[in-house]
């Protein structure tokens, strides 16, 4: 069976909501909109205090090249434009919104039925893609529409839909593909049409047998879609990864994946797109995972952007008593917040809980050079010298060491036996670097 | 409600750790060291408990008074310095002997480079070197292995193998009649005699030796655990062990009268202890497998030209600490094939 070749480790995967039916949650009393939920430039308002807004209203235009739209995932009005904490725990600028009824835009087809026939023109299709602000909704929020958009010289030649989602405990993606595979193929064929591409394939690994048989099954009627199993192995769901893992072909330092021919989306944003280009619906709500071994009922839910995290975890059965760290995306790779009163965003794939006692890191302890960490990086990186050298602050050293491939897995900190913490330093040096190369090239 | 931890991804940690890993040699140490008390009785328990205890007592000591800092005796490599230095002394050394190589191996090799991980060489392999140039004589009395209880006393002591073949050649006899026939010779007006023991007596561990390499089985047997476990890869032992093969294999083939077959070199001797317990310690070799292999190969290499031509008839531990000087370059010069280098 297939994998990427250099590195990985499989940590417990604790899948803990494989079995839950994706829930609708119910409409909050109010919504808090970030205007920064993409890559790239903040979004600009729209709207002013006191506007009254539909459901899949344009409220926030993003008018840079890397940038997105943002539309109201509810009815009502607009209380005020105002900072306020965002997932990473810096305040910045928001749209609150006060929820009056759930009136949506007429424009937008809210019948279940499945649209099959793609009427859309290539160009259309991208205009339709960033008009109704869809962002890459595996965690990074790449707005979509760029990604579609190849660039002159460069061909696509496959569409890749990572379906891998490596990251233990998360099942959004999980319940997707196995809820909405019908909806899933028609968005995968409109990403097709939209690059021009023949051959698109969707990798799963293969402890989601289920969801491989189901789509393997719906395939058989979509032209040029194929579903590949691979070998359970974190982090598949890294892009490089995921492109070595089905193509056998490593993108090369620095570069996109276009330069190997491939495109990469998440189940979930061709799910959104299948919305968008059929319905005319805006990306307004997701599919979330609220989990923990503490939580009472884990899940998974359908949410309207703008929610606070806090109503998610009252719906997964409240907040557990001993509850030491709260996590929004995977354990390996997500953030740890610092308040359930954090709104809920286009990228956030999940909450997850954690214990006090799993909340904590272990001491760290002197490196004993066993080289666990080089064995385990998928970019091939030797994490322990690139974290000596940020440690000592040697950033020359932590260039020439190619820090900026590092794509922040937390391998190599997970594998650690002294359980130093290689990725703070190694994230720091990455930043450092960063800012040298920006005045580099300023003079 | 408690205060939420806020900290850098990832959330999770794997189940390895420092000491486990240390725990975990020691573990795979327990068939040759009950092979040595078979063969050399209670003397390899005091011998052992006197080493672990000493190196326990000196880091301690250390940590404590010295660097006056946090003591981390229980994360368990102190331990395994101090069986290893154990299985690298014959196991009639005197108390005060061992504890001057507890002191050497922990005090001088390990804490003044900085404590674990910071050493450039295995404690326990500089701990014996110094003993061996500091006190010859009684480094290289071995006792004769008697099986438990059979009677035999510790004072009957004889020569190792590759020691005694190495003396018998350089006096103009050929190996085949050193291994077929054996040696006799008076001293002191005492008849001696010495027959080489067999393959399998050498390979069970029923020869001179110190009290930890005697039995190839034994640690081979550690050696398996410990790659189950994950603590070594394959490439430091089987680099070290084929490169020794391959290389006395192409000196015997040139003359097999002054050079023993390579099955010799593999049985008699340190070979083995060294290749699986003392050329993996992760501190001391280098990180990627590239190196490994290179370290292992230059570890195998060495042994060989020191057994034949080297003032020594046992050259594994000069040759581990030789490569352990070479680690930081090999380190330095091989790097891991990078993502992406490999496109097109």
């Amino acid at each position: 069976m297939k994998t990427f070749k250099i590195g990985g480790v499989h940590p417990p995967e604790n899948k803990l909501s494989t079995d839950r039916p994706i829930e609708v949650l119910a409409i909050p009393a109010q919504v808090i909109i970030p205007l920064s939920q993409s890559l790239g430039a903040p979004s600009v308002p729209v709207v002013n205090k006191g506007d009254a807004v539909k459901v899949g209203q344009l409220i926030a235009k993003g008018e840079a090249f890397i940038s997105s739209n943002i539309h109201s995932s509810v009815s009502g009005k607009v209380l005020k434009i105002d900072e306020a904490m965002d997932q990473s725990g810096y305040r910045r600028q928001a749209i609150f919104i006060t929820v009056e009824g759930d009136e949506w835009m007429e424009d937008i087809d809210r019948s279940a039925e499945l649209k099959k026939e793609i009427t859309l023109t290539k160009e259309e299709i991208v205009s339709k893609v960033k008009e109704l602000g869809i962002v890459g909704l595996g965690g990074a929020t790449f707005p979509s529409h760029v990604k579609l958009m190849v660039p002159t010289g460069k061909k696509a030649e496959v569409l890749i839909l990572n379906g891998v989602e490596c990251e233990p405990y998360l099942t959004a993606d999980h319940r997707l593909m196995l809820e909405k595979g019908e909806e899933l193929m028609v968005g995968i064929k409109i990403l097709m049409k939209g690059l021009d591409v023949k051959r698109a394939v969707i990798g799963i690994e293969n402890n989601k047998l289920d969801a491989i048989g189901h789509l393997k099954n719906i395939a058989k009627d979509f032209d040029g879609i194929e579903v590949e199993a691979l070998k359970v192995q974190y982090p598949q769901g890294g892009e490089k990864q995921l492109i070595d893992a089905v193509l056998r072909r490593q993108v090369p330092s620095g570069k996109l994946p276009i330069e190997v021919g491939a495109v990469v989306h998440n189940v979930g944003t061709a799910f959104a797109v299948y919305e968008a280009v059929q319905k005319n619906k805006p990306l307004f709500e997701r599919v979330v995972t609220v989990t923990g071994k503490n939580v009472k009922n884990p899940g998974n839910f359908m949410v309207r952007v703008g929610t606070s995290i806090n109503e998610l975890i009252e719906k997964a059965g409240g907040l557990p008593e001993d509850t030491g760290k709260i996590v929004s995306g995977g354990p390996m790779m997500g953030k740890a917040l610092n308040s359930v009163d954090v709104p809920v965003v286009k990228g956030t794939s999940g909450i997850l809980l954690f214990k006090e006692k799993e909340a904590r890191r272990v001491d760290p302890t002197n490196c004993i050079r066993c080289g666990k960490c080089i064995t385990v990086c998928p970019m091939g990186l030797e994490p322990v010298l690139l974290a000596q050298y940020a440690e000592l602050e040697m950033w020359e050293n932590v260039e020439a060491e190619r820090a900026l491939d590092c794509i922040e897995c937390g391998s190599c900190q997970y594998t650690c036996p002294a359980g130093r913490p290689l990725l703070d330093y190694i994230r720091l040096g990455k930043f450092r670097v960063g800012q040298i190369i920006r005045n580099r090239s300023k003079k | 409600m408690n205060l939420l931890t806020l900290s850098g991804s990832p959330h999770v940690h794997g189940d390895s750790s420092t000491k486990k890993i240390m725990y975990g040699v020691v573990i795979a140490m327990i068939p040759a060291m009950l092979v040595s008390i078979y063969f050399f009785g209670l003397d390899a328990i005091r011998v052992t408990l006197i080493s672990v205890i000493a190196c326990l007592i000196v880091e301690w000591a250390i940590q404590k008074y010295l660097i006056k800092g946090p003591v981390t005796i229980t994360d368990g490599s102190a331990i395994v310095t101090g069986v290893l230095l154990a299985f690298n002394v014959p196991s009639n050394l005197p108390i005060v002997i061992i504890i001057i190589g507890a002191i050497v191996s922990i005090g001088i090799a390990k804490m003044s480079f900085g404590g674990l991980g910071k050493n450039p060489f295995n404690p326990a392999l500089v701990g014996r070197v110094f003993l061996l140039i500091s006190f010859p004589v009684q480094m290289t009395t071995w006792p004769k292995p008697a099986a438990l209880f059979s009677g035999l006393t510790d004072a009957v002591t004889g020569p190792t193998p590759l020691g005694h073949l190495k003396e018998a050649v350089k006096a103009g006899r050929t190996v085949q009649d050193v291994l077929e026939n054996g040696s006799s010779w008076v001293m002191d007006g005492v008849n001696y005699s010495y027959q080489i023991p067999g393959y399998v007596d050498q390979l069970m561990g029923n020869m001179g030796g110190s009290l930890g390499e005697v039995s190839a089985i034994a640690l081979i047997l550690g050696g398996i655990y410990m790659l189950y476990r994950k603590i070594i890869t394959w490439h430091i032992p089987v680099a070290y062990i084929g490169s020794v093969v391959v290389f006395s294999g192409i000196l015997w083939m040139i003359n097999p009268d002054i050079y023993v077959n390579p099955g010799f070199h593999l049985v008699a001797g340190g070979l083995m202890l060294g290749a699986i317990f003392m050329a993996t310690d992760m501190v001391s070799s280098p990180m990627s497998w590239k190196g490994q292999l290179i370290f292992g190969l230059g570890c195998g290499v060495l042994t060989v030209i020191i057994r034949i031509w080297g003032a020594y008839p046992e050259g594994v531990s000069f040759a581990i600490l030789i490569m352990n000087a070479f680690v930081p370059l090999i380190n330095r010069g091989l790097k891991p094939k990078r993502f992406g280098e490999t496109a097109k």
